[in-house]
């Protein structure tokens, strides 16, 4: 049952980057392509699920006082393992992420789950919560990153063999052929207003749910009210 | 309890509604559309018309999404400026698809999706503009030749082919066709080295000359009618002037003379049609002489010192930043209460 309510609230309820809109830097920057967006993310999951498990570990060691310069630097060091495994194994990767594979460690969202959950709770539940949490930023990141490059280019999934090796270099699909790039949904400024629609579609979802459960709670409330007096 | 009745004084009288005012200002556009049908050929009509369709299909969407009453708004002809605002500052032979994303964008996002009409922070016809400068840089700043001795404004069927995308696979056809205009070429031998007045005797002024004036016919005719107050306009071109005098006086060999400010680009329609957006722009007088001068100096500096050869939209779309401060310290004061 809690992992159940974690799982919900790092992919919906709590979604770090829907609901929360935290490390939108990144968000911003890196999602011009679904493939950037993708290796954003799950390098984002890799580094929340670690210093959400080591925070958790250490987290009767650390004085209270200093928790926030601690928790950077267990969050720096797992971001600069990553940073150059990327470097070594990843180099294409490495270069179209750029400096912004480095400032995970400045993302709130990280920092954000270390002291709101992960320095009050047991290891497995930080572990689930840190995947839980980047996999509903991952799920944004690729959803913004596909928009944007399909309105700006016309194609899906190019670069990816940058993530997925040579082999994956034919899985670009162009949708549009003969399309006039539209530059504005590649630029930031196109970024933010992806992201707005997301956001609306989001709350959209939301209010439709709570309407559907209302109108259910109503139900069952009238059919038991039916139920009670009809032996009156 | 009835408000409509007894609201407190004073009660201004305003002849006609928003939908007489916004005929006005589409009647007033008309010299302008017809020089710019005359330099440039049709396109130019092209452009308005699917201008129209599109931001009348976006806002009659929008009003169904939002639950607003469709024929009260629909009727109130503001997203017929709006478009027809887009379709005159467009470069004329741009193919239908720029103009219908602009439409689109205008009505949907800076107007719709910032609360509707009145509510919008941005004026939508330069939000659009801007959005296409950026995303189609190449589309955007090429203007044809205006016809004139050595050329003649290409034809209805020309104009078609070019809207509907058909000649624009031959990148040297629309090489030939398309020409700087005087702002452009002006800043290019400037920067190559050519004093202002040298690059002066280049360029071909008389097609914009005459567009200018056009829009200043129409806008003296808005003035006339009272359906613009002076304010703006005047302290726009007043703002342009004194800023271009002082670097004329500075450095005549880098910038030309004021006169080519005003009477090129898209100074006059920004003065009279775009600046003057009731919504974006300052409310009070104060404010409103505060705003139109700010767009005028910033249109200059844009043109002279910036990258881009005009900067209408930019300058309207930063002065309507400044709107919310202008008007907080332009507050009329209110009767009998001391100045805050």
């Amino acid at each position: 049952m809690q992992y159940k309510n974690i799982a919900t609230q790092g992919l919906w309820q709590n979604n770090p980057a829907l609901v929360q809109l935290l490390g939108l830097c990144p968000l911003l920057a890196i999602t011009n392509t679904a493939i950037n967006g993708l290796a954003l993310g799950l390098a984002t999951t890799l580094v929340l699920a670690g210093t959400n498990t080591t925070v958790s570990l250490t987290r009767r060691m650390i004085a209270p006082e200093i928790r926030l310069p601690a928790f950077v630097i267990i969050i720096a060091c797992f971001v600069t393992a990553l940073e150059l495994t990327t470097h070594a194994f990843f180099y294409g990767l490495y270069l179209s992420l750029g400096i912004f594979l480095a400032l995970i460690t400045t993302n709130c969202a990280i920092i954000g789950r270390a002291e709101a959950f992960a320095s009050k709770n047991a290891c497995l539940p930080a572990f689930f919560d840190g995947v839980m949490h980047g996999i509903g930023f991952t799920i944004v990141l690729v959803l913004l990153g596909g928009m944007r490059e399909l309105l700006g280019t016309g194609k899906i999934l190019t670069d990816a063999n940058l993530l997925f090796g040579e082999r994956a270099s034919s899985w670009s699909i162009t949708l549009f052929s003969n399309y006039p790039d539209f530059l504005f949904a590649l630029l930031p400024p196109g970024a933010f207003i992806a992201l707005g629609l997301l956001l609306a579609l989001k709350n959209w979802i939301d209010s439709k749910m709570q309407q559907r459960a209302s109108v259910a709670k109503q139900q069952t409330t009238s059919s038991t009210t039916n139920t009670s007096s009809t032996p009156a | 309890m009835n408000y409509t009745t007894h609201s407190p004084t004073p009660h201004t009288h305003t002849p006609g509604n928003v939908n007489q005012f916004m005929r006005q200002v589409l009647l007033a556009m008309l010299p302008g559309v017809v020089v710019l049908h005359y330099f440039f050929g049709a396109g130019v009509l092209f452009n308005v018309f699917v201008a129209m369709a599109v931001a009348l299909a976006a806002e009659a969407w929008m009003l169904r999404l939002r639950k607003k009453p469709m024929r009260l708004f629909l009727s109130d002809c503001s997203a017929l400026i709006t478009a027809a605002l887009i379709a005159v500052s467009l470069p004329v032979g741009v193919p239908w698809w720029l103009v219908a994303v602009g439409a689109f964008f205008a009505i949907v996002i800076v107007k719709h999706l910032y609360g509707g009409l009145g509510q919008n922070v941005f004026n939508p016809a330069m939000a659009a503009y801007a959005l296409l400068l950026v995303a189609f840089p190449m589309q955007m700043t090429s203007w044809p030749a205006p016809a004139g001795e050595f050329h003649a404004a290409p034809s209805f069927v020309e104009s078609l082919r070019l809207f509907l995308g058909l000649a624009s696979s031959d990148i040297n056809a629309i090489d030939a066709m398309s020409a700087a205009t005087p702002l452009d070429t002006l800043k290019i031998e400037v920067n190559l080295g050519y004093t202002a007045p040298e690059a002066m005797t280049q360029l071909h002024w008389g097609a914009w000359q005459w567009l200018n004036l056009a829009w200043l016919v129409g806008g003296v005719y808005l003035l006339l009618k009272r359906i613009i107050r002076w304010y703006i306009p005047v302290s726009m071109l007043a703002g342009m002037l004194v800023v271009a005098s002082l670097f004329y006086f500075i450095a005549p060999d880098r910038v030309a003379a004021p006169p080519f400010y005003l009477f090129s680009g898209a100074t006059m329609i920004c003065a009279f049609f775009i600046a003057t957006d009731p919504v974006t722009a300052a409310t009070s007088p104060k404010g409103q002489i505060i705003y139109g001068a700010g767009i005028g100096i910033l249109l200059y500096l844009i043109r002279v010192l910036g990258g881009y050869p005009d900067g209408v939209a930019f300058a309207v779309l930063l002065m309507n930043l400044t709107v919310p401060t202008i008007d907080y310290y332009t507050k009329t004061r209110v009767y009998g209460h001391p100045a805050s």
